[in-house]
């Protein structure tokens, strides 16, 4: 049982590919291993950036020999048709065998396909495995690439050993063949090494400096950069991203601490960690001790809130940002202090330059830079982002003054818009007058989308909004105003904090809002998996918001104010009279409709991805006519709760039986009954002066009848208890108790399954037998008050 | 005759890297070619690159190209940004199997040693869509920074590239810095007989980026951006593809004037950079279609 052991070398192999690289390697091998009927049992694939590897331990020698039996025509069938079965399954006429099937006898042919050798499989399965590769991105090479159908590798391959055993697995495509010769780093140990199989493969690339392992390279970087950080006093950042592409990038990797002039901590720390992250894959430090040497030689000045214009005045405090990096290299260097060094002025010269645009950025109020916001088009049918800005400042405000956003909403804790990176914040906007925040989210928003045209955020785009909130500080901005600009983009997608403070909660509401119902106004509305705008994460931030603050908004509503600011914005571009058709085409009832449809689907969505059950959720939606969200998952909420006891299972299937009773009757009520006038619609007759009499006679009729009858003494009790509850649930809902709703409805269990034991529904008596199934619509309708349990499962 | 041996210093004189680049891939085969006598954002844009990058004929070229990149001019005050530098440009067509070593092998002729310093190829792939071109390589870091940049051709002005070319990009300013173990570019020896780069480029750095920025005739540039656009159009109607590719290259390096200026608006910038592109793209296909019989007569498999 030989162990197989599969390299593919090529030029370095991109970090972020080499994953993906590991799994289709893995994949197509077990697909030809399969296909040509060899067992694979432990299989190890590795990668570096400038091979793939694969072992495969414990293959058989060779397949196993096979026999087959194939079915031929019966006895006496035609000459020409047997030698036909003995063509086609390789096998001459004296080698067929007569056996009985069914009572006739049939020729059959036994084949045996012999065992073939494994190497010899293996040789068949690499080309194959090379040429269906699927890289993210491939590419030609060489001169062979002057045909297009040369062979395409994600960058040139240079090397294949195919190692079965001890023996070469012999192979070869577009000119590389395949042997025992590797190459190990490629500067400490440039020339050719031979490998003598899987066994020695690992170890004999440790020797010529190349750890093979891609998780021991992780590990040696993870380890290793803690273990420098630690020896200069630090605390490592951890980032397992970065780790992994570092691993990516090197075959010896060796951390290396640098350090940075410590006056670049005057630029906000999310800006030095990204410079160093995503420009040079280092990782940053913190400082785990107060630096010696700060100011006034105190433990902790005590940073005054106001008035120090430097974003990260503390910086000298536990857990700050330390002016250190680790970078990874790839050798061992003969002086590591040359490598730091080339690092350190590598990070020096992109931190100056952040620093150039923390200072350009600084220069100008955001109030200027928000001018540049006019040479922007967000949308060409809806302005550019200083018109977005517009509508979201009003909106924002209307929003507050309406009270949908309210100054008393207590900022909880562990959300955003408590407390900002320098530690200065304090007053919570518990003291506000709805005044106030309206101006404070106006202005908040006025100024969200200034810092898109700073240098700072031109560099770094994901910066947007964090940068918008220093210089808001910087300029001594209310905290409010700073802490909204800053978090105004939030939620962004599932588990990001939601913010609670009503200045942001306001800017960021009315932000989405603007979104989504600008581009349903403008019909860019999200088809099958097309959402370009983003409009489904739009609709998400929405709900998260409403949700989390529990706010109390209609949605048709604020979508007409929405799409009301847009129409005043669209009057300034085309005109009053052009606006008048524009809106009567664009401001249709359907819109009304259509965005409050479309948070609530994705709100089901959301819930049933929460594990929500989606029936119960579909129960409580195919009511219809809500569209206050955080009414809508209460009562699911009362729901789910409610039906899990047993007076809710035992309430739903009195239901289901109702129901079931019901629509085999095919029983329509009174209404139902009209019907037979011949009308489509059952009640369009009823204001026709000549017909109406002739309905109240008919419907006196059958009321009357209703109540022609003694009823049994069950049918009795639930139209009691149905007088009793019907009531209490509307009350409830009203008070939006819906715990009390579902207690309403709890109370019909027991006279709903007594009414089914004793009381027949089908009555000899026709209006008998109309009068309960009437009731058991009234019992329907009833339970419809509270959710539509015909879409409960169970 | 002994005298004029090559006594070259590559570690210690900017001039004496470059000629050692010379003698190096003159020895591999290559012509050693003179910079394009026009303005240009990169060395790509040398019809030695783009032009010769297609077709099926072998190509072996070197040469530095000045580069002019309005935009990144600082007034001679910032120690790594200049909006004149130098890159040193390597065709190889096609892409020669050892095409890393040779370029390693560069390296270390002009002094950098790669067990000393941390010499990295990371992921940078390419794309000009100004020229229809793209590619895959990678930037060769050098102790973390970019020196080079490495790229395997796979299409030029929208055909597919027959054969593949490598293309090396030295940024030899920084190149220099490194190897010289100076922090400010002006402070690199330009010759081992004390003249510094910025006694020869701070003054045109200081009023380059004023002209750029603050005096550069807007009215007349982008009467020059109409005219070379004119222009190009008026060559390709007269089958003269390699003057269109000019006109072309003139028509980018006024766009990049006028964007250093700050007067063409977000939405005017994809109009104009569509436009210099319809021009680049024009004529390289014209450029092929019209050498495309020639090239089939030579290599018979070959298609465009």
């Amino acid at each position: 049982m030989p162990d197989f052991l599969l390299e593919l070398r090529c030029e370095e192999i991109p970090a972020r590919m080499q994953a993906g690289a590991r799994v289709e390697l893995e994949r197509l091998f077990l697909r030809e291993m399969e296909a040509a009927g060899v067992a694979v049992g432990d299989l190890t694939v590795w990668s570096t950036p400038r091979r793939l590897a694969l072992i495969a331990r414990g293959l058989p020698d060779a397949t196993q020999a096979v026999s087959e039996e194939a079915k031929g025509p019966p006895e006496g069938a035609p000459d020409a048709a047997i030698e036909g079965f003995c063509r086609k399954n390789g096998v001459t006429r004296e080698l067929l065998s007569l056996r009985d099937v069914k009572g006739r006898n049939t020729w059959f042919a036994v084949i045996e396909k012999p065992g073939r050798a494994t190497r010899a499989l293996l040789a068949e399965a690499i080309p194959a495995i090379i040429r269906d590769f699927s890289w993210p991105k491939s590419q030609r090479w060489g001169a062979a690439s002057l045909s297009t159908e040369s062979l395409r590798w994600v960058r040139p391959l240079s090397g294949i050993v195919a190692i079965l055993g001890e023996e070469l697995v012999d192979c070869a495509i577009d000119g590389i063949a395949s042997g025992y010769a590797t190459h190990g780093h490629r500067f400490h140990c440039p020339g050719e090494i031979t490998i003598g199989g899987a066994a020695d493969y690992q170890e004999k690339l440790r020797a010529c400096h190349v750890i093979v392992d891609h998780e021991e390279r992780a590990a040696l970087i993870r380890e290793g950069a803690h273990k420098v950080a630690a020896d200069a006093g630090l605390t490592l950042v951890e980032d397992e991203g970065l780790v992994i592409e570092n691993a990516g990038l090197t075959e010896w990797p060796v951390p290396l601490l640098g350090r940075f002039d410590e006056a670049f901590l005057d630029v906000p720390p999310e800006v030095i960690q990204l410079t160093a992250r995503v420009n040079q894959k280092y990782f940053v430090c913190t400082s785990p001790l107060p630096l010696a040497g700060g100011a006034g030689g105190g433990p902790d000045p005590g940073m005054d809130s106001r008035g120090a214009p430097t974003p990260n005045p503390s910086r000298k405090r536990e857990g700050d940002l330390a002016n250190a990096f680790v970078c990874t290299a790839n050798i061992t260097a003969a002086d590591p202090a040359v490598v730091v060094d080339g690092n350190r002025k590598v990070l020096a010269a992109r931190l100056s330059d952040a620093r150039f645009f923390w200072e350009q950025d600084l220069r100008k109020s955001l109030e200027e830079h928000a001018k540049g916001l006019e040479r922007i088009t967000f949308h060409e049918k809806l302005g550019t982002v200083a018109d977005k800005a517009q509508r979201v400042a009003k909106l924002a405000r209307w929003l507050c003054e309406e009270g949908i956003v309210k100054s008393g909403v207590p900022a909880q804790a562990g959300t955003s818009g408590g407390e900002a990176p320098g530690g200065t914040r304090s007053q919570p906007a518990l003291g506000l007058t709805q005044a106030e925040l309206a101006d404070l989210a106006e202005q908040a928003a006025l100024l969200c989308k200034a810092d898109l045209v700073t240098e700072m955020v031109g560099e770094f785009p994901e910066l947007q909004g964090l940068m918008g909130g220093y210089y808001a500080r910087a300029e001594g901005l209310p905290d409010e105003v700073a802490d909204a600009i800053r978090d105004h983009y939030k939620p962004v997608g599932q588990g990001d904090d939601v913010p609670t403070a009503p200045v942001t909660v306001a800017v960021s509401l009315a932000d989405k809002l603007d979104t989504l119902v600008g581009f349903f106004v403008i019909k860019e509305r999200p088809t099958g998996s097309k959402d370009p705008f983003a409009l489904r994460r739009a609709a998400i931030g929405i709900i998260e918001l409403i949700l989390r603050n529990k706010l109390r908004v209609e949605l048709d509503y604020a979508t007409a104010r929405a799409g009301n600011l847009i129409s005043r914005f669209n009057e300034k571009r085309i005109g009053a009279d052009a606006n008048c058709e524009w809106v009567s085409e664009h401001l249709s009832e359907e819109l009304f409709r259509a965005v409050p449809n479309f948070l609530a689907d994705r709100l089901k969505v959301q819930q049933r991805e929460a594990g929500v059950r989606h029936d119960l959720i579909d129960a409580v939606f195919a009511l219809g006519g809500e569209d206050d969200l955080v009414r809508l998952l209460a009562r699911v909420k009362a729901l789910q709760g409610f039906i899990t006891t047993e007076d809710g299972a035992n309430l739903l299937a009195g239901y289901k039986r109702a129901a079931n009773i019901l629509k085999k009757e095919d029983w329509h009520g009174v209404e139902g009954e009209i019907s037979r006038t011949g009308e489509e619609d059952p009640l369009a007759g009823v204001d026709d002066p000549d017909l109406a009499p002739v309905i109240a006679a008919k419907m006196s009729e059958r009321h009357a009848r209703e109540l022609s009858h003694t009823p049994e003494p069950a049918e009795a009790a639930l139209i009691d208890a149905l007088d009793a509850a019907e009531p209490r649930a509307i009350a409830a809902i009203e008070a939006e108790d819906f715990a009390a709703a579902m207690s309403a409805l709890a109370s019909l269990r027991a006279p709903i399954d007594h009414f089914f034991d004793e009381v027949t529904v089908n009555a000899p008596q026709e209006s008998v037998r109309a009068s309960r199934l009437d009731l058991l619509a009234r019992f329907r309708a009833a339970v419809h008050k509270v959710a539509d349990f015909s879409q409960i499962e169970g | 005759m002994s005298d004029l041996a090559p006594n070259r210093d590559p570690k210690r004189s900017f001039q004496d890297m470059i000629l050692t680049l010379h003698d190096f891939w003159s020895v591999q085969g290559c012509l050693i070619l003179q910079p394009y006598d026009m303005r240009m954002g990169a060395g790509t844009f040398h019809t030695a690159t783009t032009l010769r990058a297609l077709g099926p004929e072998p190509w072996k070229a070197a040469f530095v190209q000045p580069c002019r990149r309005p935009t990144d001019g600082r007034y001679g005050e910032n120690p790594n940004r200049l909006q004149h530098y130098y890159q040193y440009q390597v065709i190889l067509k096609p892409s020669p199997p050892d095409i890393q070593e040779l370029y390693l092998e560069s390296l270390r002729v002009i002094g950098v040693d790669p067990l000393r310093h941390d010499i990295r190829f990371v992921e940078d792939d390419w794309e000009s869509p100004t020229l229809g071109a793209w590619g895959l390589g990678w930037e060769v870091w050098c102790d973390g920074m970019e020196v080079t940049q490495f790229t395997y051709f796979q299409q030029m002005g929208g055909f597919d590239c027959k054969p593949v070319a490598g293309e090396l990009t030295y940024g030899l300013e920084r190149l220099a810095m490194y190897i010289q173990g100076v922090d400010n570019v002006y402070d690199l020896a330009f010759n081992s007989a004390g003249v510094s780069y910025g006694d020869v480029f701070l003054e045109n750095e200081r009023q380059m980026s004023k002209w750029n920025f603050e005096v550069a005739d807007t009215a007349a540039l982008f009467d020059l951006f109409g005219k070379a656009e004119a222009e190009c159009r008026n060559c390709l109607a007269h089958d003269v593809p390699i003057a269109a590719y000019e006109q072309a290259v003139e028509a980018s390096h006024v766009f990049n004037l006028l964007q250093a200026r700050g007067v063409i608006s977000v939405q005017e910038r994809a109009s104009y950079m569509g436009r210099v592109r319809d021009l680049a793209r024009a004529s390289c296909e014209k450029y092929a279609e019209q050498m495309a019989p020639g090239w089939q007569a030579k290599y018979p498999e070959w298609s465009l």
